[in-house]
């Protein structure tokens, strides 16, 4: 039982995370039905910033605590993620809103590619460890361990998307988003300046993914260019679970992928008799995402639309 | 504007010939050019060119956006591998191997399009990735319990193609003259590359190919006209997924060796770029895409002689700045060229009507998909 | 019709370009001797490497301060640097481009993965290449007479590894995890083998992937089992978080890894969680050979901190210019008959090939992380 209660644990830290980048990948979606391939790197880039931040501090001012100083580079790491996000925008998808559907996302794909390897030439090829500052609580819950950190990740993780359901629904940026993703027309005839609402999405996005990118490298303990592609990859998996375009759908989505994968790695070699091992990880995450898509072709809390196209 | 495109236009037989010599002698062109290693470069964009006609089928002519593409490479590289190595100690000849191959591939593609018939646009995209990743994965594992693929150490030793008794991975000698292995499967390659282009071709201006662009610009549409969405669906996955199976056992005949490895996600992503770029159901188009994006970062690598010509010294490691501007690539093309370099002509006519009429298709093609 | 003479001139010049490539006897452009130096440049294996080219790098400016004299002329050695960006499709591309330039020996690849479809092509051309740290069994096995190596194979490491965790860590319980590549499995399987017939019992076979940050799912389900020794075949990035969620778990197992794991970077990932792991090294410690820690110096230097293989490319062109010695030539042919010959003492230890191109004697070192540094725990030979 505590055994499983671990896998429970594990899985559900994984998954806050993934569903903070997700969040991102399903806002962007929502709006403009693009699959922002270079959200992962968003959350890289953030990473590293505040690595630096974190490094340049502590090599000057050594005597400030810990949390404090890590809290410094997630601030700074925020706007710089925002300020990236809003120039991709406005460079490589904004012009493009009017080309065929496929085309912004090459130019996703050519973002992530210099993203990546800007990185590589800023920060160096190697990876990049994050340097012990924060504390190291632990705690025993039903047999399982459970660190001060990886509370810190799921409770931040809640708060951020309680804010952002807030955002969306209870203020006039919000509504004006949600008019923009039903439709961009009415919405600019409504009086919503949609490029400025495109802007803020993305801009949203990117902070939350900031904060992502501080929490998995203070999780991990490291960082490294490349870290943003898989993250981008799973947490888009999940957004797309969870039903694209769905705020709700996305943090349902991202929980249930990190548990799903847990589970599936650490139960699917005894299920099976060692036939197949956590080897078969990903293809255990992917089969449940391929038949919950097969079933519920819009994802699990994605509305049901009418097939029209 | 009377350009020498349309010099050749008016002679098509002289355009005809001239174009044939060139690709007969282009390796030699190449070769003494520029070195062997461009022969093998050229190789390599046969292959990225049939990848590319294949997935064109399904991405360019019925629209169903694949993400998962090259798992039919793996296939037909894997089927090759266990047909004609070491491995199960079967040594068939390629003419059977390689049909097999495209067939068992077009199987696939078929079991893997049957689950996502209902799904569009991107929910597909992601279904394919999967598809394309698991394949893969199972590639990469199937070692133990009993051993099919031998995992991630790779399939060696692979057979190369022999015609005659002539095998192509060594040189062929007609008395002074030597032809090296990379310009023999240039000549393979080019063989094949040409019978594809023809089938893609024909299939485009036939009854299918038709069907093919009614479901992609409005599937409610064409079921409407009678068009059987789900029979033309497979079958748009199932050619596409032939021609990757064929690619793929060239490649294992070529490399001899083949890995879990060389069938990644990034090498779907980059097939795709390649129609994207080159422009989306046009075979041209296609075609050049493949060749650039093959070609642009090998040429890359000579930035380090530039900058050395040119500064006196290396500033930027020429590695570092590749994949750099590889990106810086894509995004400028994509902002100039939109709808890619060599647009087809439906979608050029589309561009190319007034904004207002354009904007006014756009918006409804957006309110369809909402 | 001028375009008909330009194409035949063209064609001439294509046929005699290609006459020209066949054979083109390296030492009589000039003094200058083309040595290939192949690894990943760019993508995620960078620093690695980067690490080999500055190894052999470092050689090839020692030799020629020195001054290298073949058949009585002194010849400079020009080293040539390719990114196989760590893929078996751009691997065989390089090689291509350095046989077309006419390279003499090829140092490299770094990966199992690129090493063997590149063999092939080097193989074909007549050409020697002495990879610095692929492993797999199968590059030599394939019966190439150009095909060499400096390093330990998965085989020697894997079972002087295994031996060593049942005899001298005590290990009863086994877990394993790789990282599902050439060099992770072949690695792992090899030490199963040894840890089985050393009397261990392996109650777990897990495995992630090398670009996986968490193994928190497998190390909870090892931690089920009751293991008391987690082996992992696969590098450092993902070793570094491994030690870490060890720990975070609870897990008292201690952690063994292979020459993946024994570098500087792995110590800085894991941080304090590294304390009492055990990783192997081929070759005999560095600082205990005779100009060991004067390669360290000059090393760190030039291109700083050594991360992983650098020694043994750097001991790689030793062997190779040993073996041009011997031949009096750097002509491939004549080289290549004198390979089997080399013997010198590099810095990664002694350098002898068998008939099959693999290191006579394979010696492993293990090593402990301790404060912070990895202590020679003992050489097994």
């Amino acid at each position: 039982m505590d055994i499983f209660t671990q896998q429970l644990i594990n899985g559900l830290v994984v998954g806050s995370i993934y569903a903070l980048v997700a969040l991102g990948y399903t806002m962007v979606y929502g709006i403009l039905e693009l699959i922002n391939f270079a959200h992962g790197e968003v959350t890289m880039i953030g990473a590293m910033v505040a690595l630096s931040v974190i490094g340049i501090l502590m090599g000057t001012a050594p005597d400030l605590p810990g949390l404090m100083v890590v809290v410094a580079g997630l601030l700074l790491a925020i706007p710089a993620c925002m300020a990236l996000a809003f120039t991709i925008e406005k460079i490589a998808y904004r012009p493009l809103r009017k080309a065929p559907r496929l085309a912004p996302l090459i130019t996703a794909i050519g973002v992530s590619i210099i993203l990546q390897n800007l990185a590589m030439l800023v920060w160096g090829r190697q990876y990049v460890s994050f340097p012990a500052v924060l504390p190291r609580g632990q705690h025993e819950i039903l047999g399982a361990h459970i660190t001060d950190l990886q509370i810190v990740i799921v409770v931040l993780s809640l708060l951020t998307m309680a804010g952002l359901w807030l955002l969306v629904e209870r203020t006039r940026l919000g509504r004006a988003m949600r008019a923009t993703a039903q439709s961009r027309e009415v919405a600019e005839l409504m009086g919503v300046n949609v490029d400025r609402v495109i802007s803020a999405t993305f801009v949203i996005g990117a902070a939350i993914a900031a904060l992502a990118g501080v929490m998995v490298s203070a999780y991990y303990g490291l960082a490294h260019y490349y870290m943003g592609f898989m993250l981008g990859l799973k947490a888009f998996s999940a957004a797309v679970l969870g039903g694209i375009g769905n705020i709700a759908g996305a943090m349902l989505g991202g929980l249930l992928l990190g548990v799903i994968e847990a589970l599936g790695a650490g139960y699917i070699g005894d299920l099976t008799g060692g036939f197949l091992g956590s080897h078969y990880q990903d293809v255990f995450a992917f089969f449940v995402l391929i038949l919950v898509l097969v079933f519920r072709p819009s994802g699990l809390l994605g509305e049901r639309v009418a097939n029209r196209a | 504007m009377p350009t020498g495109l349309d010099f050749f236009r008016e002679r098509p037989r002289l355009a005809f010939v001239l174009l044939a010599g060139l690709l007969l002698l282009l390796p030699f062109l190449v070769g003494g050019g520029l070195g062997n290693a461009w022969v093998r470069v050229l190789d390599f964009i046969l292959l990225y060119v049939l990848l590319a006609l294949g997935l064109n089928i399904v991405v360019g002519y019925a629209g169903l956006l694949d993400l998962g593409y090259i798992a039919f490479y793996a296939l037909g590289a894997y089927l090759y591998a266990w047909l004609a190595s070491p491995h199960f100690g079967l040594h068939l000849p390629f003419w059977m191997v390689l049909p097999l191959g495209a067939a068992l591939a077009g199987l696939f593609g078929v079991l893997l399009g049957a689950p996502t018939l209902r799904l569009r646009g991107d929910y597909l995209a992601i279904v394919t990735l999967g598809f394309g990743e698991i394949i893969r994965i199972f590639m990469n594992n199937l070692n133990a319990p009993f051993n099919l693929t031998n995992g991630p150490q790779g399939m060696n030793l692979i057979d190369p193609v022999s015609v005659a008794g002539q095998s192509f991975s060594s040189p062929l000698r007609i008395g002074e003259l030597v032809i090296p292995s990379t310009y023999l499967y240039y000549y393979l390659f080019l063989a094949m590359t040409l019978l594809v282009i023809l089938v893609a071709m024909r299939l485009q201006d036939s009854r299918i190919g038709r069907a093919w662009a009614a479901l992609r610009e409005d599937e409610v549409a064409a079921a409407a006209m009678g068009i059987n969405t789900r029979n033309v669906k497979l079958l748009a996955f199932a050619m596409g997924a032939t021609f990757g199976g064929l690619a793929g056992g060239l490649f294992a005949a070529f490399q001899g060796f083949i890995s879990p490895e060389s069938f990644t996600l990034w090498e779907s992503i980059l097939v795709l770029c390649m129609i994207v770029l080159g422009g989306m159901g046009n075979i041209p188009g296609v075609i050049l895409g493949a060749i650039l994006l093959t070609a642009i970062p090998e040429a890359l690598r000579y930035i380090g002689d530039l900058q050395r010509a040119v500064l006196g010294h290396v500033v930027v490691d020429p590695a570092d700045l590749r994949m750099l501007l590889f990106g810086v690539a894509l995004v400028a093309m994509m902002l100039f060229r939109p709808a890619g370099l060599l647009p087809s002509r439906q979608r050029k006519r589309e561009f190319g009507a007034q904004d207002a009429v354009a904007e006014q298709e756009q918006a409804d093609l957006y309110d369809a998909r909402a | 019709m001028r375009t008909k003479h330009l194409l035949s001139a063209l064609f001439m010049a294509g046929a005699l370009g290609l006459a020209g490539c066949g054979d083109k006897p390296a030492e009589e452009s000039g003094a200058v001797i083309r040595i290939g130096s192949v690894a990943p440049l760019t993508g995620p294996q960078t620093h690695i490497g980067k690490d080999n080219e500055n190894g052999a790098r470092l050689a090839v400016d020692e030799i020629n301060a020195q001054g290298l004299q073949l058949g009585g002329k002194p010849v400079k050695l020009e080293l040539l640097g390719e990114d196989d960006q760590a893929e078996p499709k751009t691997a065989t591309i390089v090689a291509q481009k350095l046989v077309d330039a006419g390279v003499v020996a090829v140092i490299g690849h770094l990966n199992s993965g690129t090493t063997i479809p590149a063999s092939k092509i080097y193989h074909d051309a007549g050409i020697p290449q002495i990879s610095p740290s692929a492993t797999a069994v199968a590059y030599t096995a394939q019966g190439y007479k150009t095909a060499y190596r400096v390093m330990a194979n998965d085989a020697q490491q894997g079972k002087a590894l295994g031996q060593f965790a049942v005899v001298k860590m005590a290990a009863k319980k086994i877990a394993i995890i790789d990282d599902r590549t050439a060099y992770g499995q072949g690695l792992a399987d090899e030490f199963e083998k040894a840890a089985k017939e050393a009397g261990g019992e392996v109650v777990a076979r897990e495995f992630t992937n090398d670009k996986a940050t968490d193994f928190t799912a497998i190390l909870t389900s090892i931690k089920g089992k009751g293991a008391d020794l987690v082996f992992f075949g696969g590098m450092d990035p993902q070793g570094g978080p491994m030690a870490q969620q060890m720990k975070r778990l609870g897990l008292s197992a201690r952690l063994l890894g292979g020459d993946g794991l024994q570098n500087v970077n792995f110590l800085k990932l894991a941080g304090a969680d590294a304390e009492g792991v055990v990783a192997s090294s081929p070759g005999l410690p560095i600082d205990s050979m005779p100009g060991g820690p004067d390669f360290r110096k000059k090393f760190e230097a030039k291109y700083g901190v050594i991360q992983v293989y650098a020694p043994y490319a750097y001991d790689a062109v030793y062997a190779l210019v040993d073996a041009m010695k011997r031949a009096d030539s750097a002509e491939p042919a004549k080289v290549l008959a004198e390979l089997p010959k080399v013997d010198i003492q590099g810095v990664s230890g002694p350098v002898k090939f068998d008939a099959k191109g693999d290191t006579v004697g394979g010696a492993v070192t293990l090593y402990e992380a301790k404060g912070g540094a990895w202590q020679v725990l003992e050489t097994m030979k």
